[in-house]
């Protein structure tokens, strides 16, 4: 089943009435709360795609005495500009989001983790977080929350790296389990959630989860934040409805001439135009549901694009970001872009372009986080699709 | 007491003197100083009681820190695809002329270091950098000139 596209305006749309929907909200049961985000079908929107509803009730259920709420900032992946603004337009959503997570896990510290490179939103972020601390004490809830900055790292959107970070470490990703349900920042159960996802938390809250239901297809429900970049004439972000396919949105968004698309930012797929039909945006493809710290990324080719550059740049910024923690990936990216060079400079046949996808199929099994093993999705999905321009 | 000290209890006053203040505190130490020096870390080390080691490999992991002298200003030109894909190499060619000076290198006056950074989620204004802190979007190689020009004339100012 697949939809047309949509657009809506439910995260941007700013009625001023925030403060009446989170005395609302406050004021119902936990249990009533968590059944409603449930029932909503609402999954991650970094792209890990978790239900989030079941994230807070593992959390609620842990007896912990202090526990911690983070909403993730560290928007690192690239074609990724969503959560930037919905920092900026509708803080106080993502905020009330945090409040009400914090009331039904019983916290009274939450975190923004906010990437370096945006650092100029922090003024206008305290402004939004003091007013937030005054209905705070309004609404008598013990509840705190304080920005931290990141230092440009990519690997820090990963949870356990972020966590690492926060506690003053280089950051490497953690072995899972423990889940930061359990065992998060500062080893106490910490919620972490996509700046996106408690966004959207304030909606469903607001108009009830079947609204929510209502849009999108089975497995992915409600709308999602897209920042759409690269050959188009109207760049930016758009709110769309989940379950549409690939063919609607670039007959909406290209420029008349698109080869390919890659969803999910580096981390995550290219699909050749031959396939635009057949692909649906939505977790259950797996088309955003494996892009490691930022969903909702739509970078369109068209056929001036050497597609052997675009993957010649992913890996570069693959070199570069990888931790450097666990072999697969450190020395699998710093192969994989050594390999595709050597192809392209005729010192080593085609062929060798299958031993390189077995590597990256290597990295998916025994990278350590989610960064190596998506490395795969964007090498494999280029070299298998493009495989001339990667020779010639 | 040492400047370093100072911005050591200013962050501590706020964030505790427990490790996790580690990263704010670097990071405030290479906001005033555009570098973090030997003496800094063993400085921080002793503060937090942690090992000199650990604040290295801290500070060493993250790219917006940096263990030598960075000029008043530092350019971070976004390298990533779809900047790269709308010009960006055009951008640094008419940087390097400007400046005089390669990607990770600063100029002899000690005003512009230049550097190239992975995505800046600025996709859609593309080709953009920040200096510091500020993000200029939609470059071209004659705003390039204007915005290198304002940062020069504040910093001869």
């Amino acid at each position: 089943m697949t939809k047309n596209l949509k657009r809506l305006d439910l995260i941007f749309k700013n009625e001023g009435d925030s403060e009446a929907i989170l005395g609302k909200t406050l004021a119902r049961s936990n249990e009533e709360l968590i059944s409603d985000l449930i029932a909503s079908g609402l999954k991650g929107r970094g792209g890990a795609g978790f239900p989030t509803g079941l994230k807070w009730r593992l959390a609620a259920d842990d007896k912990a005495d202090e526990k911690f709420i983070i909403c993730n900032a560290d928007e690192g992946e690239p074609g990724t500009f969503k959560d930037r603004e919905i920092l900026t337009s509708v803080p106080h959503k993502v905020l009330a989001g945090m409040a009400v997570c914090a009331r039904i896990i019983n916290c009274r510290q939450g975190f923004i983790y906010l990437r370096q490179e945006y650092t100029y939103l922090v003024p206008h972020l305290n402004n939004a977080i003091e007013e937030f601390h005054q209905l705070m004490k309004k609404f008598e809830v013990d509840f705190q929350v304080e920005i931290f900055m990141g230092s440009g790292a990519y690997i820090c959107g990963e949870e356990t790296a972020l966590f690492e970070s926060m506690e003053g470490k280089r950051g490497e990703p953690r072995n899972k389990p423990p889940y930061p349900t359990n065992f998060g920042y500062k080893g106490k159960p910490t919620v972490i959630n996509n700046v996106e996802t408690l966004a959207h938390t304030y909606s469903i809250f607001k108009y009830g989860p079947e609204k929510f239901r209502d849009l999108g297809v089975k497995d992915s429900r409600g709308s999602k934040v897209f920042s759409v970049s690269g050959d188009t004439p109207i760049p930016g972000i758009y709110e769309l409805e989940f379950g549409m396919t690939l063919q609607k949105f670039v007959d909406d968004f290209g420029d008349g001439d698109a080869k390919a698309v890659q969803v999910g930012g580096a981390a995550g797929f290219c699909v050749p135009r031959k396939r635009f039909e057949k692909t649906i945006i939505g977790y259950q493809g797996k088309l955003t549901g494996v892009s490691l710290p930022t969903g909702g990324s739509m970078m369109i080719f068209n056929s001036s694009r050497s597609m052997y550059n675009v993957l010649h740049n992913y890996l570069d910024f693959f070199v570069e970001e990888s931790c450097g923690q666990c072999t697969p990936c450190r020395v699998g990216t710093q192969q994989l872009l050594m390999g595709i060079q050597a192809v392209k400079r005729g010192e080593r046949p085609s062929t060798y372009l299958d031993k390189l996808l077995g590597l990256a199929e290597v990295m998916r099994v025994t990278a350590k986080c989610g960064l190596g093993q998506s490395v795969a999705n964007s090498f494999s999905s280029i070299v298998e699709n493009f495989k001339e321009e990667m020779i010639y | 007491m040492s400047p370093i000290q100072e911005i050591i209890q200013k962050v501590s006053a706020s964030h505790g003197t427990e490790r996790e203040s580690l990263l704010p505190i670097l990071q405030a130490i290479y906001a005033k100083n555009h570098i973090l020096t030997e003496e800094d870390m063993i400085e921080v080390a002793r503060e937090l009681d942690i090992s000199a080691a650990h604040v290295y490999g801290t500070a060493t992991f993250y790219s917006f820190l940096e263990t030598q002298q960075s000029g008043k200003y530092i350019i971070r030109l976004c390298r990533t695809i779809t900047c790269m894909m709308h010009g960006k190499n055009i951008i640094l060619q008419e940087l390097e002329r400007l400046l005089k000076i390669k990607p990770g290198q600063t100029t002899p006056d000690g005003i512009f270091t230049l550097t190239e950074t992975n995505c800046l989620g600025q996709c859609h204004k593309g080709p953009a950098m920040l200096v510091n802190d500020t993000p200029h979007t939609d470059l071209t190689p004659e705003s390039i000139r204007e915005i290198i020009d304002k940062y020069r004339r504040e910093a001869l100012q």
